[in-house]
């Protein structure tokens, strides 16, 4: 069980609130598919697992033509032993998608998409600096599910413009879709984005954390009504549905990453490119490394487990701290989440540590206090 | 020992001693160009990143003069108010001093404070004009500055660049010339006065001293005058870039000493060191330190309380200004109270104690210290706000009072009147160095002058304008004690003391500081000032509603875990009050008021 991220680092235009790894330029695409494509050869020693899924994320993969992502798909099957049945993502935004372009994809072997709707109020949608409209939000969902039963909708709450009734508003009409799989994110304010330069000017006002925390509950609620299972703080899906590309993620499962700024982690270490397209694309044409790692101690590597875990709904299994580590970080563990416990922010249920729907909105302090 | 010279190198901060030693060592060859940097002798991380002098050091030079060979021993001083004690007990060590005058600054407050300091131990003086090479120096002034200072002729005081080098061989010359060598005899029993020491975890406590008479060999037992204890002189030496062991140390020379010992309780600087069995007397020491300020010192970790006292003792080897005591908080456990010279004394200890003792410590709210007179005619001294009797209970209150001088340039007079007034300042006398430039006395409230007086009246006189003070004995005050409640429950480390006029506004301020730098949580925190049951100032902080990141994908994993680490890091540094947890920097939020 293994994971593939491939890494496309472009995009149209830079949505005001994004600190991804992306360039609004394409001149280097190119060359950029051709070190993608030699890269995976590069490193066809760091997974010896079958690969299960792959992810094209970004930027916006969708940009690219299906000949380009087909030609990426066919080389990490040609260099690793990919699962017939892998889930095989694509990131896509509403303005990219076109039928013929659908059924292409469909054809190359694409059977999930993660769509970045973001939101269906074209107010905000402009304010973001989206490349796309409400309409072409709604139209896109429409065409997909012609073609694929298993699509996720990003969608993003508590930004500054976003009121509670339009947030209630925009997961009505998310469900009206009715999506097998919602991932909905918190506006953070990132250092280095216009939208963080605007609220450091004070352009703009800074994040109301309490309508934040207000669209969170509302979120939570409604998607519990509309039987969405709550399975990670931000990702919501129906049985069955859940992405198990990230979900490969919170299970500590190794994954290889591809392209400019992608991570990798093969259980000891973590790994991640350079986050420039010209100096990663030299890099790779000259087979120079582009890695950066870090390998983990093993307070490192429980820290982490406690960290994932606690945010997914099957939360910190103690049965897994004592095999994996012993009985002593266990103990210290369960001592550690005493109060948080008194507190109603995490319930002991069977051995597994589980955040309440209180202790959701605090899953990072919560997080860092039972870290050892 | 005819051939032996002491001498050490005092001015003002920033005239530029220890580029002046550089000079001094370099040509002289005491440091080959491999070692050499600018400051070399700031050899501490501290001194270099501050960029001053914080700690005297003493170094040797062996310098051929005439066809004769001469040992110079060199002390470079530290020229901040808040050092002045390393300053006199280098002192203590000569028989001479340069003392350096900035050429485009001219005579400033602790030019004329250290001169002082030198004329009481009976040092010959050398003036020199140092900084000969600046644009803006100011050559015959700042000799007309000196001539009337020290009552010296011109002729007699030499021009130097430390920077440029230019006057060294001048300076040596007249090092040799008028510094007389140290008087003492060489067959008498062992006498040497401990002027520094500094504990080295590999080689237990170096000592460092000065022959007055007698002299030492490696392997002979010595004494602890004060202690009486006995041990080896395992290794000897002098002091060059690093220590040159030696079978001698003569008479009248500056050397080091190690036996082994571990314990910093059985040194004490300004002790005398003598040979086994002699009954030679203690060499008068230095003053006993009086400490400026007052602040607690507290483990971060409650339990690390042993292991800081322990390296509060060592650190306290190699700073003998320090000066602690046993202090118990409610909110902080248990720690010291110390006595500092001055602020920036105090976050040195700081530095000092995270940077070679590893001890993370949480420093409270600073006071001076204050005498309270119980109504039963008790003297109660008060170097915590919470040894404050209780108002029923209390008399009245005395408060210390220094003199201070100011040098300034005649057209920033007003400003500092302003200053000095409103930090409750009497004017004594004013008197005019030269035609522009002036002096002025005030007399004025410790307390008014320990925190920022020093950033303000550079600020309003733009650098231009220098200050020395000294304690002038005590003061009726009406002080009072402000308290801090969080959530109702008080905070002992954050209690202050403070004249009742300032109140008020010091309690908003802290108040709204304190909203700043608590961190929220998942209950409403009231912030109240209260001097006794009446509330003079208030805060709240809203509940934190939510703390939780979007997303936690491949790459975020990594930069998550680290700042989540942090931030237990952060908390394991927060102390409990109640149900409030307030963080380190929250206890000294007092000197972030402006
Ligand atoms: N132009 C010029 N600058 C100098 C000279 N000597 C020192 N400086 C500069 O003055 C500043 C202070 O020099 P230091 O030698 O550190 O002064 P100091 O007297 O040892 O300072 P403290 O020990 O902190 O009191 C530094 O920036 C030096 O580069 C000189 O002869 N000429
Ligand atoms: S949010 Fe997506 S489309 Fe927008 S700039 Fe970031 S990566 Fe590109
Ligand atoms: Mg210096």
């Amino acid at each position: 069980m293994a994971g593939i991220y491939i890494h496309i680092p472009f995009c149209k235009q830079a949505c005001h609130y994004c600190n991804f790894h992306f360039s609004t330029t394409q001149h280097l695409l190119p060359r950029m598919i051709a070190a993608i494509a030699k890269e995976t050869e590069l490193r066809k020693t760091y997974l010896t697992e079958t690969v299960d899924t792959i992810y094209f994320g970004g930027g916006t993969p969708s940009i690219l033509n299906s000949s380009d992502i087909g030609l990426l798909l066919s080389k990490c099957k040609q260099v690793f032993n990919v699962n017939p049945n892998a889930e095989i993502t694509l990131e896509a935004n509403p303005d990219d998608i076109t039928e013929e372009k659908l059924i292409e994809w469909k054809q190359i072997g694409i059977n999930r998409f993660s769509l970045g709707i973001q939101s269906f109020v074209d107010t905000e949608l402009q304010w973001m600096n989206r490349s796309h409209n409400a309409q072409q939000a709604k139209d896109c969902i429409e065409l997909i599910k012609k073609y694929f039963d298993n699509f996720s909708i990003d969608l993003i709450f508590g930004s500054q413009l976003l009121t509670n009734g339009q947030w209630q508003e925009n997961i009505n009409i998310a469900l009206s879709f009715n999506p097998p799989h919602l991932s909905c994110y918190a506006l953070t304010v990132e250092h280095k984005t216009t939208l963080g330069k605007k609220v450091e000017k004070n352009i703009v006002t800074d994040i109301d954390t309490e309508k934040q925390a207000q669209q969170f509950e509302i979120l939570m609620q409604q998607l519990k009504d509309a039987n969405y299972n709550h399975y990670e703080i931000s990702n919501y899906a129906k049985a069955g549905f859940e992405s198990k590309h990230n979900s490969s993620y919170w299970q500590g499962k190794h994954y290889l990453g591809l392209g400019p700024s992608a991570h990798s982690f093969n259980g000891l270490s973590r790994s991640w490119n350079i986050s420039n397209n010209a100096l990663y694309v030299a890099a790779i044409e000259s087979n120079q490394s582009v890695l950066e790692t870090e390998t983990l101690t093993p307070t490192q590597q429980i820290n982490e487990y406690i960290m994932i875990s606690l945010r997914t709904s099957s939360g910190i299994d103690l049965n897994v701290v004592e095999e994996r580590w012993s009985k002593e970080v266990c103990d210290k563990i369960v001592s550690l989440s005493a109060s948080w416990i008194t507190t109603n922010h995490l319930v002991l249920h069977n051995k597994k540590l589980q955040l309440t729907q209180l202790g959701k909105l605090f899953a990072d302090g919560i997080a860092s206090d039972l870290f050892l | 020992m005819k051939n032996i010279r002491n001498f050490c190198i005092i001015a003002h901060i920033d005239h530029g001693k220890s580029t002046l030693a550089d000079r001094l060592l370099e040509d002289t060859k005491t440091i080959g160009s491999r070692d050499m940097q600018a400051q070399v002798l700031d050899d501490m991380d501290l001194e270099r990143e501050k960029g001053i002098t914080i700690k005297s050091h003493a170094i040797q030079i062996n310098y051929p003069y005439k066809g004769e060979e001469y040992i110079l021993n060199l002390i470079d001083t530290p020229g901040h108010v808040d050092f002045s004690y390393e300053v006199s007990r280098a002192l203590a060590a000569c028989e001479g001093a340069l003392l350096l005058v900035d050429a485009s600054q001219g005579i400033q407050a602790q030019t004329i404070s250290n001169l002082y300091l030198a004329i009481d131990n009976n040092l010959t003086i050398i003036p020199v004009i140092n900084k000969i090479d600046m644009d803006g120096a100011m050559i015959p002034e700042v000799t007309d500055q000196i001539v009337d200072l020290i009552g010296c002729k011109p002729e007699e005081i030499l021009h130097a660049s430390g920077k440029s080098g230019i006057g060294i061989f001048e300076i040596l010359a007249a090092i040799i010339a008028r510094i007389p060598a140290p008087k003492g005899d060489p067959q008498a029993p062992l006498q040497a006065l401990i002027f520094d020491s500094v504990f080295n975890s590999f080689r237990g406590i170096i000592i460092y001293y000065r022959i007055m008479n007698g002299t030492i060999t490696k392997g002979q037992k010595v004494k602890f005058i004060a202690t009486g204890q006995e041990y080896d002189a395992t290794e000897i030496g002098v002091l060059k870039l690093g220590m040159e062991a030696k079978n001698h140390v003569g008479c009248g020379d500056v050397g080091y000493i190690i036996t082994g010992i571990k314990n910093a309780k059985e040194v004490k600087v300004g002790d005398t060191l003598t040979q086994s069995g002699s009954m030679v007397e203690r060499i008068n020491g230095f003053e006993e330190v009086k400490p400026m300020v007052f602040a607690g010192i507290f483990p971060v970790e409650t339990d690390a309380f042993e292991e800081l006292r322990d390296c509060m003792e060592k650190l306290q080897l190699n700073d003998a200004s320090l000066t602690f005591e046993l202090e118990t908080s409610q909110a902080l456990g248990f720690g010291f109270r110390c006595g500092f010279l001055g602020l920036l004394h105090m976050e040195i200890i700081q530095e000092r104690l995270e940077r070679e003792f590893n001890q993370t410590v949480i420093t409270t709210v600073p006071n001076v210290s204050f005498i309270a007179y119980t109504t039963r005619k008790e003297k109660i001294i008060v170097n915590n706000p919470a040894e404050m009797p209780d108002g029923t209970k209390l008399d009245r209150i005395e408060e210390p009072y220094i003199k201070a001088q100011i040098i300034t340039q005649s057209d920033y007079i007003g400003n500092i009147m302003t200053l000095c007034l409103g930090k409750r300042g009497n004017l004594l006398n004013q008197s005019y160095i030269t035609p522009t430039r002036v002096e002025l006395t005030f007399e004025m409230p410790l307390t008014e002058i320990v925190f920022d007086f020093y950033d303000k009246l550079k600020s309003q006189t733009r650098g231009y304008a220098s200050f020395d003070y000294h304690p002038i004995g005590y003061r009726d005050a009406d002080i009072v004690r402000m308290d801090i409640m969080l959530n109702g429950e008080k905070v002992d480390a954050l209690g202050s003391l403070i004249h009742r006029s300032r109140a008020q506004d010091f309690g908003r301020k802290l108040c709204e500081k304190l909203k700043e730098l608590l961190t929220r949580q998942q209950f409403q925190i009231s912030i109240q000032a209260a001097i006794g049951a009446k509330v003079i100032a208030r805060e709240n902080i809203s509940a934190m509603r939510k703390d939780v990141t979007a997303k936690c994908y491949g790459g975020d994993i990594s930069r998550k875990r680290k700042l989540l680490e942090k931030q237990k890091e952060g908390k394991k540094r927060m102390r409990q009050i109640g149900n409030v947890e307030i963080p380190q920097e929250a206890f000294l939020a007092v000197l972030k008021l402006d």
